[in-house]
Order: C-alpha cells, then sequence, then structure tokens
C-alpha cells in the first residue's frame, strides 16, 4: 500500500526555530521507521537550509520561512521555502567553501552538507529561495520486530 | 549549550555540551574565545561526546578557533565525535587542521 501524508509549518525566520524545524521533521517521519542514521542525516539537512532563509534572506527586515514535508511510500520529500533576497548565482552558491560572509566564520559548506546526506537537492530562486529536498528511507521495521 | 573545561598537564580539555548550530554558534565562539584566554596550556583538546547535534555552522566556529590559536602555535584536537559529526569533518577536511585522536 503507498502510503502518502504532508505536514507545513511557517515561522519566523530566527535562529531559535532551528531546533524546532529539526525536531519537527524528524517526529513527523518516525512512522516511516527511519534510522537513527537516516534521522540525524534529515535533521542536518533541515538545519542547513533553515539556516541559509535565516542568515541569507532578510538583510534589512524579518521574515518567514515555511517548511514542508511530504511522506510518498518510503520517500520523504523535504522543500524549505523564504521570500527573501533569494540567490543571484545558485551554482557558485552551492560550490562547497564558497560564502557570501567570510568574515562571519562561515563554513560555506551548507549545500554541500545537504547534497551528501540527501539523495537529492534542487535549489530554486524566484520569489525568495526554495530548496527541495528528498531521501528514500530504508524500511528497518524488521530490526524493531526483532528487538520486539 | 554549555561548555566545560579543565587544564591537566598543561593540555587543556573543553568538553561540548548540547548542540551546535547558528542560534548557539555566537555563544560557543565566545565562551571558547574566553576559555581559551586563561591559564597555561600548549595544546586543547575537544571532546565532542556530549554534542547531540551539530551542522556546518559548527565547522566555521572550528575553523576560527584553529585559525585564532594557530597564531600562538597551539594545536587543536579532536576526540569523540558522533557518527554524523564524523562525516561533516571528513568532507570539510577538517581533520587536516584538527587531527582526531583516540
Amino acid at each position: 500500500m503507498n502510503k502518502t501524508n504532508f505536514m507545513e509549518v511557517t515561522f519566523k525566520a530566527i535562529s531559535a526555530n532551528e531546533s524546532f524545524a529539526r525536531v519537527c521533521v524528524a517526529a513527523f517521519c518516525v512512522g516511516l521507521n527511519p534510522s537513527l542514521d537516516e534521522i540525524g542525516d534529515i535533521k542536518t539537512a533541515v538545519s542547513e537550509a533553515v539556516t541559509n532563509c535565516i542568515v541569507h534572506a532578510y538583510p534589512k527586515h524579518s521574515g518567514l520561512v515555511t517548511l514542508r514535508c511530504e511522506l510518498d511510500g518510503n520517500q520523504v520529500k523535504i522543500i524549505v521555502k523564504d521570500n527573501g533576497i533569494g540567490i543571484k548565482d545558485i551554482a557558485k552558491a552551492r560550490e562547497p567553501f564558497f560564502t557570501t560572509k567570510p568574515s562571519e566564520e562561515r563554513s560555506g559548506m551548507g549545500f554541500a552538507v545537504m547534497e551528501s546526506f540527501m539523495d537529492s537537492v534542487e535549489v530554486e530562486s524566484q520569489n525568495g529561495l526554495t530548496v527541495t529536498m528528498t531521501k528514500k528511507i530504508c524500511d528497518n521495521s524488521f530490526l524493531q520486530a526483532g528487538n520486539a | 549549550m554549555h561548555i566545560k573545561s579543565k587544564i591537566y598537564k598543561k593540555t587543556l580539555y573543553v568538553v561540548l555540551c548540547g548542540e551546535l548550530d547558528e542560534h548557539s554558534s555566537m555563544h560557543v565562539r565566545r565562551e571558547l574565545d574566553e576559555i581559551f584566554s586563561q591559564g597555561e596550556f600548549n595544546q586543547i583538546i575537544i571532546d565532542l561526546s556530549e554534542l547531540q547535534f551539530m551542522d556546518s555552522t559548527g565547522i566555521g566556529v572550528l575553523i576560527g578557533r584553529y585559525k585564532k590559536m594557530k597564531l600562538k602555535n597551539i594545536p587543536i584536537f579532536i576526540c569523540n565525535p558522533s557518527r554524523h559529526a564524523e562525516k561533516i569533518f571528513k568532507m570539510t577536511g577538517l581533520y587536516e587542521i584538527m587531527p582526531k585522536i583516540v
């Protein structure tokens, strides 16, 4: 049976909401029986995408971040969207170690981490920035059955 | 996020506890800089056994501290990273400047 589900939350683009975003997605994905490694991958990728919104999207005023998570079978799709200034050169921004704020001790590894921890990462800059990431979750239910 | 530290036989031991992300990074930077500026030591060991989460913001924080300590010829070592922290360290090459010790 193909199970589908989704959730969407919108929150203020402030760093205090980073942990909320991570925990929110992790809790939503629990039904797929992800391993701790898989949940860790997803939480890290979400944290990177949300941090991008908080640090880069709204230089002059406060704004919002929308986090959407869709489950389709064993695949998780995560969409992180802001309505901020976007990115002019997406290819450049995705290069490892590229940062627009070197004076702030930023690693410039946000997109590289997302790409490494998720199966696919798409970035679109139109009316703000939208990052869409997917990851397939292995069926770990037999592990839990074995431990019962 | 809080930080424990002690100096033993000229080694500064630092334990990062909690979650290191953009939200906690400013506090961690300030506190590490303060700890690193006090006492006498010739090397630093950063223990990550109590770090529950870290994203690439943590890499920026650690490289920033590395640059400051390099000016004083004080090496920094990492120990007990989680599997996820380890993954980020390996992909960013952090271990080349802050070697992992067991």
